[in-house]
């Protein structure tokens, strides 16, 4: 009994450990969202709470916390409570399998990379159950919306991992890493890493694939008939993916908790803070997408999902596996 | 030409030249002011919170006419008058329902007397809506406390009336 509760303990705190970080980490990134794309358009962005504005989430989450949760009459309320629920702990339990360091991993289990996908595919449901509990037309078509971009750029993206996978041998997101050690994957899966990129934008609905929350055309999409702490928790939700997203294109392509160069000054520094320095140049990278490109038409965001990023990465898939065959590089040998 | 634009399309360099040119940008100066404590300027005839004037030796300037009142195309004016002792007409009820105003700014061009005027200003939100209905007491306060500037921008703004 003693040591059941021992390791539940010990559990608990290495969540905490994890999921604290992260969830600080969220609201920072909403904050450095706003200020990239403020200084893109020459504007100041949120720089009055705390210094440089740091703590404008928590502020902006202080607000929430208090405003008035609205729930609408013709409403499913237990669907609709449970949406955006759904939605912050998929995108929270999926840090439990990434790698921030060696042996530094909540769960380092083998089929990780099979785990993050089952994942966030799931995400889907959280703003399917929003948009249908919502009982409005706004909502429900942008969840409709949602769920087809979602599952489309997901397909692609398996082909991406798919690709990867072939050059590992291995599901284990700390194994993805260290085959790194040599050559970081982005290198030789270059046109592989660009389409993660970009279906990643898809898949956490950012601009230009946002679609599903189109002001202009459908108010806020799913989020519409939310207010107050149940909104913050889409959004926390979504920037969590977004993060996620981030840390898995780095994992996958850029050399996790790697350093680029394996010399004294830059090995000298923890792996931790290179896989965070790797997130954060990704994010930016991300904001800036966001402050640069227009919105893309619902048919050629379709159009580019299916007709143009699966056929090529299929064919990627091809290309790399004959790759590794001829020059007998197959991992497992 | 269409091979030119697929490999354009390809290697996204309109993408790519957009994203260096918003890099650039991120580094110039900003455009816009730090707002609550730096401000923009305003010009002579901004019409921002209303305020009721008096003359230097302290009389209201107010003589009751009621053009204001009638004028406003909201009709958030009020006015009762009274005679008073010295035999002048003046206002015992001079109300302004800050909701209702538009800020056209009719109400200072009626007034014959420049007592009615709309100040600088335009930071006087409240957190009832009580609060905007201002009184008499509440303009004729207005007035002490922004007198220079409004004598200021009248003086300014004179030779175009």
């Amino acid at each position: 009994m003693e040591s059941y509760f021992s390791i539940l303990f010990t559990e608990v705190y290495k969540i905490l450990f994890i999921l604290v970080p992260v969830l600080v980490s969220v609201a920072m990134i909403v904050w450095l969202d706003r200020r990239v794309w403020a200084f893109v358009q020459k504007r100041r962005g949120p720089n009055v709470v705390g210094p440089f504005g740091l703590f404008q989430s928590l502020a902006d989450a202080l607000k929430y916390i208090f405003k008035e949760i609205i729930i609408p009459a013709s409403s499913n309320k237990l669907v609709f409570v449970l949406a955006p629920v759904v939605t912050m702990t998929l995108a929270l339990i999926s840090w439990a399998v990434i790698p921030f360091g060696e042996d530094f991993v909540l769960a380092d289990i083998n089929v990780g990379i099979l785990y993050l996908f089952a994942v966030s595919s799931l995400g889907v449901y959280g703003i399917i159950m929003g948009g249908w509990a919502s009982n409005s037309k706004y909502p429900f078509l942008g969840a409709i919306r949602s769920a087809a971009q979602m599952v489309s750029y997901e397909v692609s993206i398996g082909v991406i991992i798919i690709n990867v996978l072939l050059c590992v041998g291995s599901l284990n997101l700390s194994d993805i890493v260290m085959a790194q050690q040599n050559l970081w994957f982005v290198i030789p899966l270059f046109p592989m890493f660009v389409i993660f990129f970009i279906s990643a934008l898809a898949e956490t609905n950012r601009p230009p694939f946002d679609l599903p929350e189109a002001e202009a055309e459908l108010v806020a999409g799913y989020q519409t008939e939310y207010s107050g702490m149940m909104y913050a928790m889409f959004w926390l939700g979504e920037y969590a993916n977004i993060l996620l997203m981030c840390a898995m294109g780095s994992v996958l392509f850029l050399g996790g908790w790697l350093s680029p160069i394996d010399i004294f000054p830059f090995n000298a520094i923890p792996g931790p803070f290179w896989l965070i320095f790797k997130i954060l140049l990704l994010f930016i990278l991300i904001a800036l997408v966001k402050a640069t490109v227009p919105r893309y038409r619902y048919d050629q965001l379709m159009k580019l999902g299916w007709k143009i990023f699966l056929p090529f990465s299929l064919f990627y898939v091809v290309l790399t596996s004959s790759f590794l065959i001829y020059f007998d590089l197959l991992p497992g040998k | 030409m269409k091979i030119s634009r697929l490999l354009k399309t390809i290697f996204m360099i309109d993408f790519l030249t957009g994203l260096l040119i918003a890099i650039k940008e991120t580094f110039k100066a900003k455009k816009t002011i730090n707002y609550p404590f730096e401000k923009g300027s305003l010009g002579t005839r901004s019409r921002g919170e209303h305020a009721l004037r008096r003359y230097p030796n302290g009389e209201e300037r107010c003589i009751a006419c009621k053009l204001c009142e009638a004028v406003c195309p909201a009709q958030a004016i009020t006015i009762e008058s009274k005679e008073r002792d010295d035999g002048s007409r003046k206002t015992v009820r001079y109300d302004i329902d800050m909701l209702k105003c538009i800020y056209c700014g009719l109400c200072e061009e009626s007034c014959p007397v420049d007592a009615i005027v709309q100040g600088p200003n335009f930071e006087f939100a409240t957190e009832s809506r009580e609060e905007l209905y201002y009184t008499k007491e509440k303009l004729l306060e207005n007035g002490d406390r922004w007198e220079n500037i409004l004598a200021a921008n009248i003086k300014a703004d004179s030779s175009h009336r």
